[in-house]
């Protein structure tokens, strides 16, 4: 520990107390008490909407506009800022306090080489001769692992990876050495072997005696590296503890209905969200703490013999300057009845393209794909067309793929069409209720547009979709990615029992580790377009083969660490 | 209970079952005043004799060049002739000119636009190409250009307005199609196993025309005032038919003694283009909320 450490060993960076934040009389925060300690990282954990990014940003005085922050108390670094001005706050950000925010992409200006932007701390907040501040830019690459941080200065953020931008970000932050760093969602647009090397970097930051508050919806990330945790839900703390006791004994239901959502060494077929209670209201988070009991799942379908959905040594090339590139280089999958195949890889491995080549939404160079041992993206479209409905897609954006002036009774009507093209009124009628109860909605969510609807709905919406038309395939690609972990966990669930009852083939397409464990009979490993591993999911997560496989496994973040 | 207290309640559980829409605000002042203008419109363009105080077209010598008054709201013509009668007269001109020119060009505008973008890359070139050629002429030119090819009158007028405005529409046409046909929802129609002709029908051009029909009120306001140029140099509607264009032409004689021959008819053109545009914008905006 540092002098500085010891020194201020006995008062806390950050003393928070009876925190209110309201937007235009509409409060969001209701009461919220916090402390951090010198070298103590504090997490808060939370869903969408649980406050936990708005109670950041009021640590900065920066709520936003229309908003209205009230504490008790509120100290940082033993002053008071309860009724501070814009003119206090800002001696305080960026000196005392330093903030890494999720998305480094927009948070850098992409016309200014990372340099500037780490210097613009420097030249406002330090008198420092420009020669020294450029050193001290360096340096700052430097401690945060940036390779050839001499070099990394010159570079605007377009021209680096998402990693890097995520650390000349939190270089930003640390500029003026701030005892106390927020990073709001440091990790989650990143892979998940560049998130286990930016967590570790926080780790040491820590070391060095720094206090972090560390803001994710995400337990698994934060149980790393907190030291104690706060979960908050509905702008209320729920839950408060050492970070140990919070994942391993939490108290409250709803902390234990976190954990259970998270996927990661959960058994296949074993149950992640507490209630099956159709979804009506807009609070898909409300039915997941409501402990009820959920019918037995259905049996499952035995896993058939022969494949249904077969790519052959499938390739596509993409034209790149000075080339092609191989987004899929020679990739043989299959998919039996009955039987899920994950596909798991990071952002850029060609999953998607796999996906679309499935579809024959696009032509491989190269090698076939087979629907049933017959041909598939060989055959003309208009030949392939009747065809169409026996594979059927989910996507990460749901709310993308529905035509923005239909309802929901409306898209899964058109669904309908290619499957009951004669079926009167009343028919197609009673098929599209009956469809929104097998995805677990209400009937009265078939009059809603799907932009009023959460995430969680919507995506049930497009399972709907998929399954109008009875298909044998059912392909996911990234389908839980935009959600939160109890939604995630309710919508793994329904494709689980669809699966069972259907007998479906599932293609699962996902960056997620943890998710495609629990997902998958059997796992395939992507990489630069390439499949490096494949086998059963209990042999390729638990004894991975190739490194890359190990390595991804081993940075795959877990709740008991 | 009281009737209120009935009526809450009722309220409360609609909006329980009913969808949270997003709060429709009251319409503003001004597109309340631009809808009453425009009802008026409608009212002098199909049942003039209900606003007309005066036979638009009975010449009394005695009664030529009086101020506005009582008897006379606009006052009278070198004729004699009722300028508020004449210019209630001159709305069904000058809206079926501005209406029609503005389908023509939107009509024009959608076969250019759906050439371009479905037609393939070499259609598609050329198209844009022959686009980019009509914009480089200012739009009136091209009106005139029409004209004096098919020679002048209100029909000429008409056609010329909106083969000029063509171009602007089929260029947005272009652009939106080229982007709807590549929307997620239209792939994720494609993956469905629906045929191309229904894709089209249900999703791609509703999603694409609709906007546009909104911005075409925005345009016939535009159309009307070229027309009424047209008909101010005498190359549209011909006097003694009532068109404001024409009104205008020939008040400009008497500009410094009867005012009133001009500045009326004037402030229709400017009223009836602020209205629609008004109207068009309140239209635009409520079709971004409902996406």
């Amino acid at each position: 520990m540092t002098a500085r450490a010891d020194a201020a060993a006995a008062a806390p960076l950050l003393d928070v107390e009876g925190l209110r934040v309201a937007f235009d009389g509409r409060e969001v925060v209701h009461g919220l008490s916090l402390r951090i300690m010198p070298g103590e990282c504090v997490a808060i954990v939370g869903e969408s909407g649980s406050g936990k990014s708005v109670t950041a940003r009021s640590l900065l005085g920066l709520a936003g506009p229309g908003s209205t922050t009230t504490a008790e108390r509120l100290e940082v670094l033993g002053r008071d800022l309860a009724r501070a001005g814009e003119r206090e706050w800002r001696g305080v950000r960026g000196r005392s306090i330093g903030l890494i925010l999720q998305d480094a992409l927009v948070s850098l200006d992409p016309l200014r080489p990372i340099g500037r932007e780490i210097d613009d701390a420097l030249r406002i907040h330090e008198r420092m001769p420009p020669a020294e501040r450029r050193t001290r830019v360096v340096d700052l690459l430097d401690r945060v692992g940036m390779p050839d941080p001499a070099a990394a200065a010159g570079r605007r953020s377009g021209e680096l990876s998402g990693g890097l931008r995520q650390r000349a970000l939190i270089a930003a932050a640390l500029a003026l050495d701030p005892p106390l760093l927020i990073a709001d969602e440091p990790t989650t647009a990143l892979d998940v072997t560049v998130q286990a090397r930016i967590l570790a970097l926080l780790g040491e930051i820590r070391s060095r005696g720094t206090g972090i508050l560390l803001i994710s919806h995400d337990l698994a990330v934060v149980g790393g590296l907190a030291d104690r945790i706060l979960v908050m839900r509905g702008g209320r703390l729920v839950e408060e503890g050492p970070a140990e006791q919070v994942l391993r004994t939490p108290r409250h239901a709803y902390t234990r209905a976190l954990i259970a959502a998270v996927p990661t060494d959960r058994a296949r077929g074993e149950r992640l969200s507490v209630s099956s209670a159709p979804v009506t209201g807009d609070g898909g988070s409300d039915d997941a703490v409501r402990t009820g009991d959920r019918p037995a799942p259905p049996a499952r379908t035995a896993v058939g013999e022969r494949p249904v959905l077969r790519l052959d040594g499938v390739t596509k090339t993409f034209p790149v300057p000075g080339g092609r590139l191989a987004a899929v280089d020679d990739v043989s999958l299959d998919v039996r009845r009955g039987e899920t195949l994950g596909l798991v890889g990071e952002s850029g491995s060609g999953k998607t393209t796999v996906a679309r080549l499935a579809l024959a939404l696009t032509a491989p160079d190269a090698g076939e794909v087979l629907l049933d041992g017959r041909p598939w993206s060989s055959l003309p479209e208009r030949e392939r067309r009747p065809m169409r409905r026996r594979i059927g897609a989910v996507y990460q954006d749901a709310l993308s793929s529905f035509d923005p002036r239909w309802s929901v009774r409306g898209i899964l009507d058109d669904a309908l069409g290619t499957v009951l093209p004669r079926a009167g009124r009343r028919e197609r009628d009673r098929r599209v209720t009956q469809l929104l109860d097998q995805v677990g909605l209400a009937a009265p969510v078939g009059a809603r547009r799907p932009l009023t609807l959460s995430g969680g709905q919507r995506q049930r919406v497009a399972i709907a979709r998929a399954l109008a038309a009875a298909p044998d395939v059912l392909i996911c690609d990234e389908p839980v990615s935009a959600l939160d972990v109890t939604i995630q966990a309710q919508i793994l669930d329904l494709l689980e029992d669809l699966q069972r009852r259907d007998g479906l083939a599932l293609l699962f397409i996902s960056h997620d580790l943890g998710v495609v464990r629990h997902m998958s009979d059997r796992v395939a490993v992507m990489r630069s377009g390439r499949i490096v591993e494949t086998g059963s999911s209990d042999d390729v997560f638990g004894s991975p083969q190739h490194p890359y496989t190990a390595q991804l496994v081993a940075d795959a973040p877990r709740l008991a660490a | 209970m009281s009737e209120l207290e009935l009526r809450q309640t009722t309220v409360v559980s609609a909006a329980e079952h009913e969808a949270p829409r997003p709060a429709r605000r009251m319409p503003r002042i001004g597109t309340l005043l631009a809808f009453a203008f425009v009802a008026f419109l409608a009212v002098a363009a199909f049942a003039p004799g209900l606003v007309q105080t005066h036979p638009p077209n009975a010449i009394s010598a005695a009664e030529a060049f009086q101020a506005p008054s009582f008897a006379h709201w606009f006052g009278t013509d070198e004729s004699g002739r009722d300028v508020y009668s004449r210019v209630v007269a001159g709305t069904g001109t000058s809206l079926l000119i501005g209406v029609t020119a503005t389908f023509i060009g939107l009509l024009l505008g959608a076969v250019l636009g759906v050439l371009a973008s479905f037609g393939g890359r070499a259609v598609d070139f050329g198209v844009s190409r022959l686009v980019e050629v009509l914009f480089a002429f200012p739009g009136l030119l091209l009106a005139l250009l029409v004209i004096v090819i098919a020679g002048p009158g209100p029909v000429t007028a008409t056609i010329a307005v909106g083969l000029s405005t063509a171009p602007g529409y089929a260029r947005i046409i272009r652009g939106q199609l080229v982007a709807i046909r590549s929307a997620p929802f239209v792939e994720s129609a494609r993956v469905l196993g629906h045929a191309p002709g229904r894709i089209l029908a249900r999703h791609i051009l509703p999603n694409a025309l609709v906007p546009l029909l909104v911005l075409a009120t925005l345009g016939i306001g535009q159309a009307i005032v070229w027309a009424s140029a047209l008909s101010y140099l005498g190359l549209g509607a011909q006097p003694p038919a009532a068109e404001w264009g024409a009104m205008l032409a020939a008040g400009r004689t008497y500009l410094g003694t009867a005012w009133w021959m001009t500045v009326f008819p004037g402030l229709m053109i400017v009223g009836t283009t602020v209205a629609t545009t008004v109207l068009g914008r309140a239209l635009t905006r409520r079709d971004q909320e409902v996406r």
